[in-house]
């Protein structure tokens, strides 16, 4: 934001007339607001950082790079790893993305290339509706509804016909890894239906009459030519949902099983980040165990940051792909 | 038309902000500002509210933000008491004699209690359990509900063969460091594998968060086992087991049983108050009980605070403890509100 508007100051004809010129136009003040905002974000993210590393120390100077790699997590005999942790965010984060990625997208076709406008206005609203729903309601819904169903008919039946899998194998609870992730993938389908219909809408008009008038069917000329003309702002609405999933905690809290277990079974209880951050941190009395909740902070921050590095790449890439296939 | 509609709402609103300031002001004379337990904080809330009844010029403000908020909060300094569920370690307290030149010093207010709640289709019968079978159940070693330690305590109950579901709190709380005091005293195995706390590292198990939701994963989980306050299990009408005491009684959780392990307690209680009564002497005693404290610094240097919360502290000791029982809280031995009331003077 800051660079746009930098532009007409650098210009010529800017440039030759006076600062207070300038600053009686407004270019001048509002360069300068704009300006306060975008360094506003950066200087928050910095400090949060910052806060984070200084608030870790304890157990950074303890246990270092053991952290990531260590499955103990003993408040009593003060050592802490964060790997269970890691490993059940990730996980649901994964589930959520799996389910949520075809369903979305799919719906958001639907809604912008193939429905009438009138069906596709009216449940976008219902669509942006579920998108403002408080995350504990949706946990509600977990605890009283999926929970059950998946104890009583989801998981024997998974286990029946995929139980040779050690994904699907183990006692069945009805809480755990898999419960999580269809409560996040429920959480997140409605950024993803959202955010790809407008993006999808947004195709220029003359890039289907194009396909059309070369002989393509309408699903052709939505799937190898919308789609892939669309692919930058979808990959965005994905990785929306994926920060969603990552930073979840009231929902995952209350139908992940709370126990800090690694387990290659997706039946089994796990834990998550966030989870055991606003789980332990009110009654966190010894100050390493309340550091090391600080640090688990700093690594959901890291992990977030991370992934939406690789995001930022895969959509370099596949925008370069991309456009080249719509000019083809 | 439309600017003189803007003046008087303008006037209007001048006006509406004075008179609340006034309000505020001459109702809170003095505020003081408490943080901590969430256990006891529907009698504290009830409390404070009947107190300003009476000193409309005191208003108590309490934050239930966890015991471990309460004690790090009156440490810091940012609150005028704190309240915790678990007396403050020999390591909190010499921090907070660091910090400030004084100590701190602990109040016992009321009594609560932890039972042992399940369910297993087709047993309606109180169980029994004894504090090898708790032990064991929670360190994972007795899988089964027919195993001999369980049915050995509950002749005449058909117990199945189903693997039993543990499940225990998910977050940091009172309830849990009450529970696993108790298994610290009762087994050796526990006290050296897990120990005791507000959250601990547990062998097996499935976490819910907060009472209502161990509740809810018992209802949801055939053949599962957890803890909860009594207050909760009562208010909500979810049947619990007997526990044996050390007297080899098995007995059930109620307000008199509960005021038992306190009266055992009294006898012996320290001059600092922080003692744990789980699985206390007498033979109608419930083993799995504990105070919970206020925690209040010994020198408080604004005088009116100081009146105001050794008044408040004197008021709870007597006339508060009426109210206790409504609640299904158990009231304070004589002896220990004695002995309070002289501890009282120590705050200066």
């Amino acid at each position: 934001m800051a660079a746009t508007t930098t532009v007409p100051s650098a210009s010529p004809i800017s440039g030759s007339r006076s600062f207070l010129n300038r600053l009686r136009d407004g270019d001048e003040i509002a360069r300068m607001i704009t300006f306060l905002f975008a360094v506003s974000v950066v200087v928050v993210t910095v400090l949060l950082v910052f806060e984070l590393w200084q608030g870790s120390v304890l157990p950074r100077h303890k246990f270092g790079l053991h952290f990531f790699v260590t499955q103990v997590w003993d408040p009593i005999a003060e050592q802490f790893g964060a790997l269970p942790f890691i490993y059940g965010t990730l996980v649901t984060a994964s589930v959520a993305l799996i389910i949520a990625v075809p369903l979305g997208i799919g719906a958001a076709i639907f809604l912008a290339e193939l429905a009438p406008a009138r069906l596709s206005d009216a449940l976008e609203f219902f669509i942006d509706l579920l998108a403002a729903v408080p995350s504990v309601i949706y946990g509600l819904l977990g605890v009283f509804i999926v929970v059950p169903l998946m104890r009583d008919y989801a998981q024997p039946a998974l286990k029946n016909t995929l139980g040779f899998l050690p994904l699907f194998s183990g006692p069945m609870y009805g809480i755990g890894f898999l419960t999580a992730g269809i409560v996040l993938a429920i959480m997140v389908i409605p950024y993803i239906i959202s955010v790809s219909r407008e993006v999808l809408m947004s195709v220029p008009r003359d890039q289907r009459e194009a396909a059309l008038g070369l002989g393509s069917t309408r699903w052709e000329s939505t799937w190898k030519v919308v789609v892939p003309f669309a692919r930058t702002g979808i990959m965005g609405s994905i990785f929306l949902a994926l920060a969603r999933a990552l930073g979840e905690t009231m929902a995952v809290t209350m139908v992940i099983g709370n126990t800090p277990k690694i387990s290659a079974s997706l039946f089994s209880p796990g834990y998550s980040i966030a989870a055991v951050i606003a789980n332990e941190f009110t009654e966190a009395t010894g100050d390493i165990h309340l550091q090391a909740l600080i640090e688990l902070g700093l690594v959901l921050f890291l992990l977030t940051f991370l992934l939406n590095g690789v995001a930022r790449l895969l959509i370099v890439l596949t925008s370069q792909r991309g456009s080249g296939a719509a000019h083809a | 038309m439309e600017r003189r509609m803007k003046r008087i709402t303008g006037n209007f609103l001048a006006a509406l902000a004075l008179a609340l300031t006034l309000v505020v002001f001459a109702h809170a004379a003095l505020s003081i500002t408490g943080a901590g337990a969430t256990f006891p904080y529907p009698i504290y809330s009830k409390w404070f509210d009947e107190y300003k009844k009476k000193n409309p010029a005191v208003e108590i403000n309490y934050q239930s933000i966890g015991s471990g908020g309460g004690i790090r909060q009156v440490t810091e300094g940012t609150v005028d008491f704190g309240a915790s569920d678990g007396p403050m370690n020999d390591e909190q307290l010499k921090a907070f004699q660091d910090k400030h030149g004084f100590g701190v010093l602990h109040f016992p207010t009321v009594l609560g209690a932890d039972v042992p709640t399940y369910n297993i289709p087709g047993v309606t019968a109180a169980l029994n359990f004894t504090p090898e079978a708790l032990a064991g159940i929670f360190l994972g070693k007795i899988t089964k509900w027919n195993d001999p330690a369980i049915v050995g305590a509950n002749k005449g109950v058909n117990l199945p063969g189903n693997d039993i579901v543990v499940v225990h709190r998910s977050e940091g709380s009172g309830t849990t460091y009450i529970w696993t005091d108790y298994l610290s005293k009762v087994s050796e195995e526990w006290k050296s594998k897990v120990g005791k706390g507000a959250s601990v590292n547990w062998p097996v198990g499935l976490g819910g968060k907060g009472n209502e939701g161990v509740t809810g994963q018992i209802k949801n989980a055939p053949n599962s086992i957890g803890y909860v306050e009594l207050i909760y299990a009562v208010s909500n009408h979810i049947p619990y087991g007997n526990v044996k005491n050390s007297s080899g009684m098995f007995v059930k959780a109620d307000l008199a049983s509960v005021s038992a392990a306190a009266a055992a307690a009294a006898k012996t209680m320290p001059d600092d108050f922080r003692v744990s009564i789980t699985d206390p002497p007498g033979k109608t005693a419930y083993p799995i009980a504990s105070f919970t404290w206020l925690l209040i610094p010994e020198k408080i240097s604004d005088s009116a605070k100081r009146d105001a919360i050794k008044g408040f502290v004197s008021w709870m000791l007597k006339d508060g403890q009426d109210y206790v029982e409504q609640l299904s809280y158990a009231k304070l031995p004589k002896e220990v509100v004695a002995k309070e009331e002289k501890a009282l003077a120590k705050v200066q």
